[in-house]
């Protein structure tokens, strides 16, 4: 099955294609069972490529299937190519897997949206975006796709666009991406013109054969970044994400989880030997991610919105990936990306799930003691929380324990430390969140209280089999100190991922470093738990101490409004006066200018028709006279 | 046999005076006639050289101008009943309304 790998991008793709053109006239039921089944059977052909892939060695990867010639330009030409290696596979089966059930759970989550269709049709095409920028064989095509799941996020983030905010909110995610991805381009402008080619194979031929000086790798991995930057969330352009609520939770899921904010993580280990090459570039990756990955922990722990938490969380997430990135872990960067796709998505449907119980209630300080009224969501939600806080025996403490390890080998003193300080901040602010809605007293209102119910089993059922995988997907890549062989997912990734300097580390220290890890995320839930169920007075008396913090914090340390004050501000200025000046005074002017003096001519030459046959036959007489006169004399 | 120029002189007579039929007369039937002469006056001047080429051209050219004049005079007439209908006039002033 293997060679009919590019078959997994396609699948999604043609059913977009369906539902688009044909939508409206297809009844509900058959819209659902054909977005899923689509998803499903891309998986499908995912796991079958995966169980081909592992037989193929080494040497010849990846697999290039080249569909047409797409481009061709004089000396430069680019084909249509999908390309299967081991870190496309792995994209390839976390997009389509933790995908299909998004898809799943949509199917109860909007069963009652006047939208279906139109929602599934952009779930199918954000699928599909993402599989053409993970399978991409050359960068022109994988730029295709880092646009087209922008223009999806974009759609679906304003799905419900007669709502002001969401409008708003779709918005400044494209925006925003736009910025990041004018950096990008630049960056594949410099490698198509450098490299004479985007075929990855040939990049990574050009970078090995060292035919590329460290200052132009730096250049071109640094504007490269920045696309990932915009992409990923990071700092300074990660303001969009937060806003990205405005969405259906189940996009926040596939955004968050499967799709578009991994899109960094992906290229950047794509380009690894760009950003090694390079040192610098890979030093900035680190340094962002560290301290991405501690300043939105921070803000996370003041806000009430319980998908505001974990959209800073997945920020925060990201920010790690990009540690591992960056101190040259790229397998654990895409190891904690491949476990966050599990528990962060599980982390949101059973925030969506929540919120279906409450009837849209999205505030903590009005839930509490949810327990026992849900009794699949509050589990999966806890096993979700254990997973991200890096809690010992599920997949988060695995991955991020890889990250902060490699960290500390490669003495990044600093980037480990922040990475430290966001664990236990991780922690206790899931904790927080766990504590303040499923435990406590309730702070219900009675409307919400008397439709309290748990969610249909099309939503519960994705739910569990995330929870399952939220706790065994770390297994496939144990610690070092468990032997060289045991991490299965450094070893698959091999082939693409050239590892680094091997760990030089005493077994004791590894058991030190790994207890750190362990005890930082067990005082960050026991502190939450002191502050939310031991003594919930001690939050208020910390405020009221630190008032100036916390409004900081609780305000998200106004990057918002100094945004808006600096660029969104200037921009609406600026616009107005181009509008005053340029749009009122050239354009128009040179419009009715036109129009006012056809008119005046019109009026000038009126005379002329007078209405009179005789006036127009002696005109018509002088015509033939002036004629005649002309041909005789 | 009498000369070419006998009928030209002829042709010009009834051209000119078609002219200025038209345009020193006031109702319609009338600067409808003046077109018939004019078109009558062209009739002659093709038939005498066809005549004098030994050519058939300019007859068949003529028998086409005799239709057409049939067939406008049919609509012209028709037109103008129909104006008097309207204005109970067939002065060509009282018509204007193109006035810019």
């Amino acid at each position: 099955m293997t060679e009919y790998f590019w078959l997994i991008p396609l699948i999604p793709g043609a059913s977009t294609f369906i539902l688009a053109v044909f939508g409206r006239w297809l009844p509900k039921k058959y819209v659902s069972w054909q977005a899923c089944l689509s998803v499903f059977a891309s998986f499908l052909m995912a796991v079958a490529s995966f169980l081909g892939l592992l037989k193929v060695s080494p040497e010849n990867l990846p697999i290039v299937k080249s569909l047409f010639s797409w481009i061709v330009s004089g000396v430069f030409s680019t084909n249509l190519s999908f390309q299967l290696d081991p870190l496309s596979m792995i994209m390839a089966l976390v997009v389509t897997g933790v995908g299909f059930l998004i898809h799943v759970y949509s199917v109860g989550y909007m069963a009652r949206d006047k939208g279906y269709t139109r929602y599934f049709t952009y779930l199918n095409l954000f699928t599909f975006a993402m599989l053409i920028l993970v399978m991409a064989s050359n960068i022109v095509l994988m730029f295709v796709g880092w646009e087209g799941v922008g223009l999806c996020s974009y759609l679906l983030i304003g799905f419900w666009f007669e709502k002001n905010s969401a409008a708003n909110a779709g918005k400044k995610a494209f925006i925003i991406n736009r910025i990041g991805d004018a950096a990008f381009i630049l960056g594949v402008f410099f490698l198509l013109v450098n490299i004479g080619s985007g075929e990855f194979k040939a990049i990574n031929a050009a970078i090995g054969g060292g035919s590329v000086t460290q200052g132009l790798a730096t250049l071109m991995a640094l504007l490269l970044f920045v696309g990932a930057i915009g992409k990923s969330a990071q700092i300074p352009l990660y303001v969009w994400l937060p806003d990205a609520m405005e969405g259906p939770t189940p996009v926040s899921a596939l955004i968050h989880a499967a799709t578009m904010v991994t899109a960094g993580v992906y290229m950047v280990s794509r380009f690894n030997l760009l950003f090694t090459l390079s040192g610098v570039a890979a030093q900035v990756v680190a340094v962002v991610g560290a301290l991405t990955a501690i300043y939105a922990a921070t803000m996370a722990l003041t806000q009430n919105d319980i998908k505001r938490v974990l959209a800073y969380s997945t920020i925060s997430q990201i920010g790690y990936m990009f540690i591992g990135c960056g101190v040259g872990a790229y397998a654990a960067g895409m190891f904690h990306l491949y476990t966050h796709a599990f528990f962060k998505s599980l982390l949101f449907l059973a925030a969506g799930s929540v919120m279906h119980a409450l009837s849209g209630e999205l505030d903590m300080r009005k839930m509490g003691g949810l327990r026992k009224y849900l009794p699949l969501t509050y589990p999966t939600f806890l096993i979700g929380a254990i997973a991200i806080a890096g809690v010992p025996f599920l997949s988060g403490f695995f991955s991020k324990d890889a990250i902060l390890t490699h960290a500390f080998v490669q003495r990044q003193y600093f980037v480990w430390a922040l990475g430290i300080m966001g664990a236990v901040l991780t922690a206790f602010y899931m904790f927080r969140l766990i504590f303040l809605t499923f435990f406590g007293e309730e702070r219900l209102d009675s409307h919400a209280k008397q439709h309290l119910h748990e969610s249909p089993r099309v939503m519960t059922v994705p739910l569990v089999l995330l929870a399952f995988f939220s706790i065994v997907a770390g297994y496939v890549g144990l610690p070092v100190v468990f032997g060289e062989k045991a991490n299965l997912f450094t070893r698959f990734l091999e082939p693409v991922i050239k590892p680094g300097h091997k760990a030089q580390l005493t077994v004791s220290m590894e058991w030190l470093l790994i207890l750190i890890s362990v005890a930082v995320a067990l005082c960050g839930i026991y502190i939450a738990y002191i502050f939310y169920l031991k003594s919930p007075r001690t939050p208020h008396v910390l405020v009221s101490r630190f008032p100036k913090i916390y409004k900081l914090l609780y305000n998200k340390y106004y990057v918002d409004e100094i945004y808006n004050a600096i660029f969104v501000n200037s921009a609406i200025k600026g616009s107005e006066v181009v509008y005053d000046n340029f749009d009122l005074k050239v354009i128009d002017g040179t419009i009715n200018g036109t129009a006012a003096a056809t008119g005046f001519t019109g009026q000038l030459l009126s005379f002329l028709q007078s209405g009179l046959v005789k006036d127009y036959a002696l005109v018509l007489l002088l015509g033939v006279v002036i004629f005649l006169g002309y041909l005789l004399l | 046999m009498i000369p070419l120029s006998y009928f030209f002189g002829l042709s010009i007579i009834l051209f000119v005076l078609g002219i200025v039929a038209f345009f020193i007369k006031r109702d319609l039937i009338t600067m409808f006639m003046a077109v018939e002469i004019m078109l009558n006056a062209a009739n002659l001047a093709f038939i005498t050289l066809a005549k004098a080429a030994n050519s058939l051209h300019g007859q068949v050219i003529v028998l086409f101008v005799i239709t057409v004049a049939a067939a406008e005079a049919a609509v012209g007439l028709a037109i103008i009943l129909l104006v008097f209908r309207q204005k109970k006039s067939i002065k060509a002033e009282d018509m204007r309304l193109m006035n810019g």
